[in-house]
């Protein structure tokens, strides 16, 4: 894929994030390493349910301006980790930042004001309001949510107006225009997806966390929701998001941070990452030796478990998991 | 038994100050479940608080009707704070058993012997109306419907208020404020995590049905001109739930015009039963079970109309489809 139609540049520092290729971290890469420019900070942060750690951070830094990946098995605690970051969730102990501000004790509303917007695994949309309406929920500066201005549109009317633009745009890009006067429940999977996203980018933040973007988005949409996630970085935005799909996680990230068992087990550009025996050792046991963002190394693992009475791969039942779709995909990828 | 006159009866329902009242109340109700999903099961606490608040102020202190007015408006907001502040920030259920206990505890503190010099006990107080009364622009005669100048003078001060306050709902509620409650109303982490604060929210939302409510309150006794604590029981406040529930709950004219349907189905039932047995059609009722009946009736029909349309009379079919 390419971007080069992507030309916006930051101003104040002239750089263009899409080409930006200085060194993303500071000294040595592993779990746990500094960064150049880092816009959230974590350092020791825990959280444990009856005894079982969900999450476990010592030092956790996201580089600003880039897309970072968050990966990890089921259960490694991504999601405690964002819920714990956006304020949704409160630590045992640890202290975390965000723009260099300290979030410990700050409510997730005032969390979102700072500029660090989240979506949810669980997609949340309001199903009994239009699509537009559930867009300019997420609008911030809208005079007219306060209750003393709340009766008089002269306020609020002109934000108003800006605000539904601002909507309308962000609706052409996630092809989701011709549903604007649709109430949000009769949307599909995907569409509420799409929809939550779009909603989260109203907010204008400065960092989107997305909790599993791709999770039942069709393929053909899966592109473009990709394509949009890049051009969010050209917006001069930092985007964190979990996500299980390999092909994507290649695609798309600048940074790949791996979790198991609410430890942060390695982190590095995806290349390096896939290969780090830690990270397969999470997702796959020890005996996979494969890079899964290749498609040698998807060819090697299709191989193993096809020997293996308990994989479906190689059955019918393998369906769109099929290595062959994820091989040709990652094929034509290499050649570009 | 005359027809004519039982339909005459059950029309004039629609314009009775009770009917007024009790679609204000529910109208509060409408701000609180309807629009912000609030559940609020001690509206009836808030009209208590409402009638007393202005009862008590006028007969004890001997203030002018609109500083009494303005202390039930204070009471009941303090009150929606007082039950708020413990519950707004767990789930919904909560504010639910905290506000139908707080209605209970409201109506046995006036009930309380103890405090009879004050409250007037299980009689209730009464005559704090005069001034009200004074007020009163129509002379005397015959209006239509044969009302009294003071039947009138209620009826139109009555509705004057219902009307202001559904407008004042209604600008509220298309407004970006109204727009963040009904967020909170389908998922308030949603509306969290896009940096509005859902408890400040939720509070106000409270505030404000539950003013709506004492005003109702005043509605429900100045034209009567007593207030009793038996009058505040829990059944009102199920009363007003079906008012809202007939009439559509995410909507302004509903909850108004489901108390006037209300009224007239109660009316109508009771007469036409009380008509019927009378007239020696109906032998295995008597008059008094009638009474008792005309609820079963309205039970009935609001049952009915749950399975047939759920969304009461003015909701909108499609905010409930996808519930």
């Amino acid at each position: 894929m390419s971007h080069v139609s992507h030309t916006e540049v930051a101003p104040e520092e002239g750089v263009n994030y899409m080409t930006d290729e200085r060194p993303i971290a500071e000294g040595e890469i592993g779990p746990g390493c500094k960064k150049r420019d880092p816009i959230v900070i974590a350092r020791d942060v825990t959280r444990s349910f009856g005894g079982i750690n969900a999450v476990d951070v010592e030092y956790l830094e996201i580089p600003r301006h880039k897309i970072t990946a968050l990966i990890g098995p089921n259960g490694a605690g991504k999601t405690t980790l964002f819920n714990l970051l956006t304020g949704f969730d409160i630590p045992q102990s640890g202290t975390w930042e965000f723009d260099g501000r300290n979030l410990a004790g700050v409510s997730s509303y005032k969390v979102a004001r700072m500029g660090m917007v989240r979506t949810f695994q669980l997609t949340k949309v309001m199903g009994k309001l239009t699509v537009m309406e559930n867009m300019r929920l997420g609008a911030s500066r809208q005079q007219g949510e306060l209750l003393r201005n709340a009766l008089f549109k002269a306020i609020w009317g002109g934000r108003e107006k800006e605000i539904t633009e601002q909507a309308d745009a962000l609706l052409v890009k996630f092809k989701l225009d011709a549903k604007k006067d649709d109430y949000a429940a009769s949307l599909s999977g995907g569409q509420r997806k799409l929809l939550e996203m779009a909603r989260a980018l109203m907010v204008q933040p400065k960092l989107v966390m997305l909790d599993e973007p791709m999770a039942g988005v069709n393929p053909a949409l899966t592109q473009s929701l990709l394509d949009h996630i890049k051009n969010l970085k050209a917006e001069g935005m930092t985007v964190l998001f979990v996500e299980h799909d390999m092909h994507v996680v290649r695609h798309i990230a600048d940074w790949v941070v791996v979790m198991a068992e609410g430890k942060i087990v390695s982190e590095g550009p995806p290349g390096v990452v896939m290969k780090d025996p830690a990270v397969i050792d999470a997702y796959l046991g020890a005996h996979h030796d494969v890079d899964l963002g290749a498609a040698e190394g998807i060819r090697e693992l299709e191989a193993v478990l096809e020997a293996d009475e308990e994989s479906i791969v190689g059955t019918e039942d393998a369906g769109i998991i099929a290595p062959e779709v994820v091989v040709s995909g990652l094929e034509e990828e290499d050649r570009k | 038994m005359d027809i004519g006159n039982i339909l005459l009866l059950a029309l004039g329902e629609f314009l009775t100050p009770t009917t007024a009242a009790y679609g204000l109340a529910a109208l509060g109700l409408a701000v609180h479940f309807g629009y912000s999903g609030l559940l609020n099961f001690g509206q009836a606490g808030f009209m208590a608080i409402g009638a007393y608040g202005f009862a008590i102020s006028t007969l004890q202190f001997k203030v002018p009707f609109i500083v009494g007015l303005l202390i039930a408006v204070v009471a009941a907001s303090l009150f929606a704070l007082l039950l708020g502040v413990p519950t707004l920030r767990l789930r919904a259920d909560y504010l639910a058993i905290v506000t139908i206990a707080a209605a209970e505890i409201v109506r046995y503190i006036v009930t309380t012997n103890t405090l009879f010099r004050i409250t007037g006990s299980a009689d209730g107080l009464s005559s704090f109306q005069r001034e009200f009364d004074t007020f009163n622009p129509f002379p005397a005669g015959t209006y239509i419907f044969g009302w009294s100048n003071r039947d009138f003078y209620v009826r139109v001060i009555s509705w004057a208020v219902v009307i202001l306050s559904a407008v004042i709902v209604w600008l509220l509620m298309r407004s970006p404020w109204g727009r963040v409650l009904k967020g909170i109303r389908e998922d308030e982490n949603a509306v969290r995590s896009l940096g509005k604060n859902v408890y400040s929210y939720k509070m106000q939302a409270l505030v404000i049905g539950g003013i709506l409510g004492a005003l109702a309150g005043l509605l429900f006794t100045i034209p009567r001109g007593s207030v009793q604590p038996a009058n505040y029981a829990t059944d009102l406040t199920f009363f007003l739930w079906t008012v809202l529930l007939l009439g559509g709950m995410s909507t302004v004219l509903g909850p108004i015009v489901g108390a006037m349907i209300f009224w007239a189905v109660l009316s109508l039932t009771q007469n036409l039963l009380s008509g019927l047995i009378e007239s020696g059609a109906v032998t295995f009722i008597s008059t008094v079970q009638a009474g008792q009946l005309r609820f079963i009736l309205v039970g009935v029909a609001l049952m009915l109309l749950m399975v047939y349309r759920p969304q009461g009379v003015f909701g909108n079919k499609k905010e409930l489809a996808f519930a």
